[in-house]
């Protein structure tokens, strides 16, 4: 059965990896990704918390994880993340109403996600240093 | 009454609004309102963070210790829990086809997700009692 061929060779329907991505695919697959970060970076937001419950020098010790390198690293994806998808969750809700589906709104809506999430990644980063 | 002869479902079950699922539209209207929470309640923890920051444990307890701050931050992870929960249970189902894994999943999203919650509770509360 294995080298069996089938008789007439019917086309095959486009799978999602043949077609162009388009920015408003890529969006909507940045959205389910990056709500699946914040999904697990939840867990960080609970460590800081219990560490401040437990003790002032629990508290210290996450502080100085999140603090090192690698924990701001992981801080400013964690940003980026939860204003990217804040951003494309409005413009699912937007959607959700039945506006914003034109031609013109909905690519504005689409580019306005990455820009804005970068600006206020951006803006957020360059206050805590200035806070600091 | 024409429009019911080409129904499958029965009145009450068209009544009731529940569909093959069980559950009708509850998630879908549950993750909407819940991400309209999340807007102005991540923007609140986002100043919450900021405020806080380099301040130690000291700024977090002082900040935590005002009603409002700790209402913020409990209204913020509530929602947020059960918004994660509805949109993880969505991702599972569209991955996990085999009935024992998605079973196995959905209850590991739900233990996951009331887990965090009560520890940023409980750890919340603690602090705005005055740890
Ligand atoms: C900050 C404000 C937020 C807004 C406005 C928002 C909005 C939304 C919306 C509208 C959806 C449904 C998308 C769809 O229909 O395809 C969604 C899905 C989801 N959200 Fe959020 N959300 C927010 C924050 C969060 C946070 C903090 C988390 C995690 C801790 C999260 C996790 C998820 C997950 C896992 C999904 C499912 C993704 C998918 O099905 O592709 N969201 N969000």
């Amino acid at each position: 059965m294995a080298d069996s061929k089938p008789r007439i060779e019917r086309p095959l329907s486009p799978h999602l990896q043949i077609f162009r991505p388009l920015p408003n695919m890529v969006m909507s697959i940045l959205h389910r990704i990056t709500g699946a970060a914040l999904y697990v970076g939840t867990l960080i937001l609970a460590a800081w918390l219990i560490a401040g419950a437990t003790s002032p020098d629990a508290f210290a010790t996450v502080e100085w994880a999140l603090g090192s390198f690698l924990g701001r690293l992981v801080l400013f994806g964690y940003t980026w993340a939860l204003f990217h998808h804040m951003i494309g969750g409005v413009r699912h809700l937007i959607w959700d109403t039945g506006h914003g589906m034109g031609a013109i709104g909905r690519e504005q809506l689409t580019w306005l996600t990455p820009i804005g999430s970068v600006a206020l990644t951006l803006l957020v980063w360059i206050a805590a240093y200035v806070i600091r | 009454m024409a429009e019911l002869h080409n129904r499958i479902e029965t009145p009450l079950k068209r009544v009731r609004g529940l569909g093959s699922a069980r559950s009708g539209t509850e998630h879908f209207w549950r993750q909407r309102l819940t991400a309209i929470a999340q807007i102005p309640l991540t923007i609140a923890f986002v100043v919450l963070v900021l405020k806080t920051l380099g301040g130690g444990y000291d700024a977090l307890a002082a900040t935590l210790a005002n009603p409002l701050w700790a209402v913020l931050m409990l209204l913020f992870v509530v929602t947020g829990v059960m918004h994660m929960r509805i949109g993880m249970q969505v991702i599972i189902e569209d991955y996990a086809h085999e009935e024992g894994p998605k079973f196995a999943w959905l209850i590991l999203n739900n233990f996951f997700a009331i887990l965090v919650g009560l520890a940023c509770v409980v750890a919340i509360l603690k602090l705005s009692f005055g740890a």
